[in-house]
């Protein structure tokens, strides 16, 4: 229990001197998170969303105020768990439909860039 | 015939004064006349609307009524609906027309209401000033150099220019009701839950929840009759018992105990908002309540909180968008990685990316426990203010908005200044209650005034009550730019 406590705790300084670190967003970062989100980003977008990210997380920061070690975190509005149902067919056959406002498909298949060669 | 109520209008389509094809063409005429000028609308379909007119009539002929039978409404362009363009606002969607319809389009459909077509929208539900939309800003009909308020702006728009009786609009951290306070209307966001999600275009999961948008709280009822109830197709949508909303309406206020947080009440508001809200607290008084002060501790923090939260499920939702199998897709590119990157490059706007790249990073590695799970302990901490608020009052009031609608260009630079505008609305979306706007009146450059009242989980029935007893004794509802 000890040990936990104190891991815990050890886990806690180590995130506040990352985010001591880390409070300053580089040029770098934004463009990794770009790169993770699938969006391309210019330098110049890069260099705007920069200054407009690091305005915004000085404000999230302000969360570090408030000590909720004792607080279990809330995920939802409301204390529901995960219906079931049977496994039973719900949905009929829709692809044509659904293929009609594709941007590209070839024989019922949608199609997309060569991924192996 | 525009300004009247929704039960005015119900009474004469059944006694035959006037059919659904008839009334619908009028409203039809007024977006004609209006939409040019406040581009509330992102799509209209006059043959659409009119086929649902004609139904309408048979229904009407045949005896077959409710409520909204033949009765126009407008739908937010968050809700699938078959056969519609459905834009979310987005460049992503600008080719998107729904192979299905949301659940919430399906039970207006049912009802026999007639689809006036989709409202503009911040493009994806981000934004408070309607400004984010690839289809261009509303304007508000208060005064066209002023926003209308955002995201469900073109909803809250078209209701105070009387182009239509009634709209839709959804809230995630306030797009139903600061929408409705900076027009002049009267909006609600129920409890989490009870509407369907089912078919309304995700931006934030745990907190999105779609709603009615009116000209009086009665009409709100009414709608909300139609909109609610148990939907399997969304994984989060609540079986309970069907309710009727309007069952309270009338009944007197007295006993009522009303509190006023003290932290909404102690900076931030701007002194002309803080008049018209005393002097709907005074209006309550004379109709017989109380109030109480009771404090809110942690609900300062509902911006940041909110600001990790939505976008990082915002981030998540949006990576469905690759342009594989709906949607915008980019002319050139080389690989697979190439056009996922270009097509969401160029498919999302300024805000959307904005928020997605906040999303991801509060979500990876390293950061998750710091914001995610941080934000997620302090979203437990709002929620249990407002549970020991509700031990000492019924209802929570305040302003819905610090301001009254700002100037079109005056904040959409500024992001920080933007999220502000939602201080007062997204802590009761974060504790997942029902919150509602209401008219009380006018600030600065004669701008509407809302008045925010959150109720306790499903204590929609009585916050209908309450506000409908104002409305009672005060004429603010019933008035109309005078465009």
């Amino acid at each position: 229990m000890i040990r936990q406590i104190s891991g815990s705790m050890i886990l806690y300084y180590y995130f506040n001197i990352r985010l001591l670190i880390h409070m300053t967003l580089s040029i770098n970062d934004v463009k990794q998170i770009a790169d993770l989100a699938y969006i391309e980003i210019s330098e110049e977008e890069a260099n705007a969303t920069l200054n407009q990210l690091s305005d915004i997380f000085k404000l999230i920061e302000t969360m570090q105020a408030v000590d909720t070690s004792q607080v279990e975190p809330m995920s939802h509005a409301q204390d529901v768990v995960q219906r079931l149902r049977d496994d039973a067919v719900t949905e009929s056959d829709q692809r044509d439909l659904c293929q009609s406002i594709a941007p590209q498909v070839e024989n019922g298949l949608y199609l997309v860039p060569k991924v192996i060669e | 015939m525009f300004n009247e109520s929704l039960k005015q209008l119900s009474k004469r389509l059944a006694k035959k004064e006037i059919s659904s094809v008839e009334l619908t063409t009028e409203f039809l005429e007024r977006i004609k006349k209006f939409n040019p000028e406040f581009n509330a609308f992102i799509t209209i379909d006059e043959e659409k609307t009119l086929t649902q007119a004609k139904q309408a009539d048979q229904k009407i002929a045949s005896g077959d009524t409710g409520p909204l039978t033949g009765i126009p409404v407008a739908q937010k362009d968050i809700f699938c609906a078959k056969g519609w363009l459905t834009t979310c606002g987005s460049k992503m969607l600008s080719n998107f027309v729904s192979p299905y319809d949301a659940g919430v389009i399906e039970r207006f459909d049912q009802a026999g209401a007639v689809n006036m077509g989709k409202t503009n929208m911040d493009e994806f539900a981000m934004g408070s000033s309607n400004e984010t939309s690839f289809y261009g800003p509303v304007r508000n009909p208060w005064d066209v150099a002023a926003v209308p308020g955002g995201s469900s702006g073109g909803s809250a728009c078209a209701v105070a220019a009387r182009m239509v009786p009634a709209a839709t609009g959804t809230d995630t951290g306030g797009s139903i009701r600061q929408p409705a306070a900076l027009c002049g209307i009267s909006g609600i966001k129920p409890t989490y839950g009870t509407v369907s999600r089912y078919g309304m275009i995700a931006f934030a999961s745990s907190l999105d929840q779609g709603g009615p948008m009116a000209k009086s709280v009665e009409d709100l009822a009414i709608l909300l009759n139609v909109m609610t109830g148990f939907d399997q197709r969304d994984s989060t949508s609540l079986q309970r018992e069907k309710e009727d909303y309007a069952r309270d309406l009338e009944k007197p206020l007295s006993g009522l105990r009303i509190g006023l947080p003290k932290e909404y009440f102690a900076k931030g508001m701007s002194s002309d908002v803080e008049k018209a809200v005393e002097q709907a607290l005074d209006q309550y008084r004379k109709l017989g309540a109380e109030t109480v002060e009771v404090t809110l501790p942690n609900s300062p923090l509902s911006i940041p909180v909110y600001y990790v939260l939505a976008p990082a499920e915002a981030s998540s939702n949006l990576s469905r968008f690759d342009g594989v199998r709906y949607g915008y897709r980019t002319q050139i590119y080389q690989d697979l990685g190439d056009m996922y990157r270009k097509t969401r490059a160029e498919g999302f706007g300024v805000e959307v990316k904005r928020r997605i790249l906040i999303g991801t990073y509060v979500l990876s590695h390293g950061y998750y426990d710091a914001y995610y799970i941080k934000a997620q302990k302090l979203r437990r901490l709002i929620a249990q203010d407002f549970k020991h608020a509700f031990s000492q009052c019924d209802v929570i009031m305040g302003p819905t908005a610090p301001t009254v609608a700002f100037d079109l260009g005056e904040k959409s630079s500024d992001p920080i200044q933007m999220y502000l505008s939602d201080i007062y609305t997204s802590a009761a979306s974060l504790a997942g209650l029902p919150g509602m706007s209401i008219p009380i009146g006018f600030g600065d450059k004669n701008r509407p005034v809302g008045l925010h009242i959150i109720g306790n989980y499903f204590a929609e029935a009585r916050m209908l009550n309450i506000a409908h007893q104002y409305q009672m004794a005060t004429d603010w509802h019933q008035r109309m730019p005078g465009i």
